[in-house]
């Protein structure tokens, strides 16, 4: 367990840095000058003075050797540092720090819909033993995973805000104000889910175990809940830990949709901006949560299956 | 699959249909009606879906041909008027009919899309390509790298190859098409490392072929087949991410349309004027449901289903 835990840390530890070296290469390293880039602030570059960029080259450390910015940033980075916001100047941590509460209220009661709506369709589907029924059930995913989340979010405001007047249309205050945003964000991550649950029960309920125990006079409820999820249940799993990373990015559109301060709005601002040290301060905060929950789901993997210790590496999904 | 099969020549494979070898007289009905068309039947979704693919490229290619109008001439005073005869989608707040603002918008979403999956081809299958055909340090180091982009979520990749591209249709494309590389590669990757240990591939190299030229005449053709079904699979997820960022803004600038855009231009209207938003979305919608429709069919699920 000890040795299985420690490799599971370094690769975390190793995954975070290749991110951050990603990211620095897509932003500092790409086709076009940084500094002119959050000159212009989104505007058009032909406006800006040679001095601004050259103050902005100074001050964010541009006009050093690459190798040497990328190891002073990076340093700075492992001590929690991310630079300043060309835009209000104000520290990227900081920013980010005051954002997370909300964008976290979202995306978690994104993730806790999407679950329970995702398995109970996938279960319902798999398990009715009425033909229409579970036609309907598993062709709804395909429909989920095909609407744009842009949209939903805005046909939700239409039916709901302005024509019922049920939800409010903007805004965060309160339980009412998360609940359509949520929704929205939570549809796709639940097809998804629904998809994935749904074969991989498929592929458990054909398995000889399942006939024994029926054959030994367990009922369909028992064998399904039994027997069935238990093992269909680690390929969902793998792709919740995959997923949270998503829907912290889905929250850029669902944010905007619903004009919600978070993290997203952030994003959103900071990328019509052209603020680069926010946008690479967001891409680290999506890869950080993308390793805590493969983190989390890598832990809960072996109170499922105990094999997974015993044997290499578990199969992660691509 | 690849042994010298004279022997047996007639004997059909396990995925083949047997023919009936004395038809008796119960299937005599059935087999009336040919196997292909029996196929399009059974499937009334597919042949939908593709009808509105169809649809969707006339639309991009031959705009004209649909519409008639100016997508971006304004009048005034035909403003906000709901769908009906004349203007099947309604004008938006300018006057502009918006169906023909859909259908010229196709051809530039269309366009991202095309790009943006060919980028991921291109680049996926090389890479893919190479990493399981030479093995050893090269898979390694490309292996690790498409691990390190799986674990950057794609929009937020996205996002900051735009903030360092700038904005616009092709950025925009060569951005999303950057997210779905390390998706290919991994395809292409275990496709060419069971293709480099067959017997042709060995056959060629011991007779002195270079590698590049065996990789390019004998692995590369053996193994397209999964990738290409992979980027019908990602033509529908790619048409939703170029739309997402096209509605963020980051797209064609207005008053070119887009369909993303298109959207994200009548959100000021959502209370009074309904169809700028709904309309164009369905649109997408529709058009990603049936791209996804066709992969799977591409993809040989039918051949479980029925």
């Amino acid at each position: 367990m000890r040795h299985y835990l420690l490799r599971r840390l370094f690769q975390a530890v190793f995954v975070l840095w290749a991110a951050y070296t990603v990211s620095f290469g897509v932003l500092y390293l790409l086709p076009g000058d940084p500094a002119t880039i959050m000159a212009a602030g989104g505007g058009d570059a032909t406006t800006v003075t040679r001095e601004q960029t050259d103050a902005l080259r100074h001050q964010y450390g541009l006009d050093q050797p690459l190798a040497e910015q990328y190891a002073t940033r990076l340093l700075h980075a492992v001590h929690g540092d991310l630079g300043r916001s060309v835009q209000s100047g104000v520290p990227v941590t900081h920013l980010l720090r005051q954002a997370l509460p909300t964008t976290a209220q979202l995306a978690a009661g994104a993730m806790l819909l999407a679950l329970v709506l995702g398995s109970a369709v996938a279960l319902l589907g798999s398990s009715t033993r009425r033909r229409w029924l579970r036609q309907l059930l598993l062709s709804l995913p395909s429909l989920g995973v095909s609407a744009p989340t842009f949209w939903v979010g805005l046909v939700l405001v239409q039916l709901l805000s302005f024509h019922w007047r049920i939800f409010p249309a903007f805004g965060d205050e309160g339980f009412s104000a998360l609940v359509l945003p949520a929704v929205t964000l939570a549809l796709p991550a639940a097809a998804l889910i629904a998809q994935v649950f749904a074969k991989s029960l498929r592929t458990a309920l054909a398995e000889p175990y399942i006939q024994t125990a029926l054959a030994k006079g367990a009922s369909r409820r028992r064998v399904l809940f039994g027997h069935a999820v238990r093992n269909a249940s680690i390929p969902p799993l793998t792709l919740v830990g995959i997923m949270a990373g998503n829907v912290l990015a889905g929250a850029v559109v669902v944010e905007t949709v619903f004009a919600r301060p978070g993290i997203g709005r952030e994003t959103a601002a900071a990328v019509t901006a052209q603020d680069i040290p926010v946008v690479q301060g967001v891409v680290i905060l999506g890869a950080v949560t993308f390793v805590l929950t493969s983190l989390a789901v890598d832990l809960v993997h072996p109170l499922l299956d105990p094999r997974i210790i015993t044997t290499t590496r578990p199969a992660v999904a691509a | 699959m690849t042994g010298l099969s004279i022997p047996g020549a007639g004997t059909p494979r396990p995925g083949q249909e047997v023919p009936p070898a004395a038809a008796p007289d119960l299937p005599e009905r059935r087999s009336r009606i040919p196997h292909h068309v029996r196929f399009w039947l059974l499937r009334p979704g597919l042949v939908l879906s593709v009808l509105l693919i169809a649809g969707v490229l006339l639309a991009a290619f031959f705009p004209d041909l649909l519409t008639s109008r100016d997508p971006l001439a304004a009048a005034p005073q035909d403003k906000l008027l709901p769908p009906g005869a004349g203007h099947p989608f309604g004008t938006d707040q300018l006057g502009r009919d918006l169906f023909a603002r859909v259908v010229h918008g196709s051809f530039l979403t269309l366009q991202a899309t095309v790009l943006a999956v060919s980028v991921g081809l291109l680049v996926g299958s090389l890479a893919g390509l190479l990493a399981g055909y030479r093995g050893g340090a090269v898979d390694d180091a490309l292996m690790r790298f498409t691990d390190v982009l799986l674990s950057i979520p794609g929009l937020l990749l996205s996002l900051a190859l735009v903030t360092a591209l700038g904005f616009g249709t092709v950025e925009v494309a060569l951005a999303v098409g950057v997210t779905s590389v390390s998706t290919f590669a991994r395809i292409m990757r275990a496709e060419a490392m069971k293709i480099a240990r067959s017997a042709y591939v060995e056959a060629a190299r011991a007779s002195g072929t270079r590698w590049p030229a065996v990789l390019v005449r004998h692995v590369l053709p053996n193994a397209a087949g999964p990738v290409l079904v992979y980027a019908a699979v990602d033509f529908g997820a790619v048409i939703l991410q170029v739309s997402s960022l096209s509605f963020l803004g980051y797209g064609a600038q207005p008053p070119t349309p887009e369909w993303g855009s298109l959207v994200s231009d009548g959100r000021n209207y959502l209370a009074t004027a309904w169809w700028l938003t709904t309309l164009p979305g369905l649109v997408i919608a529709a058009t990603v449901l049936a791209a996804n429709r066709i992969a799977r069919a591409l993809d040989g699920d039918d051949r479980e289903a029925r």
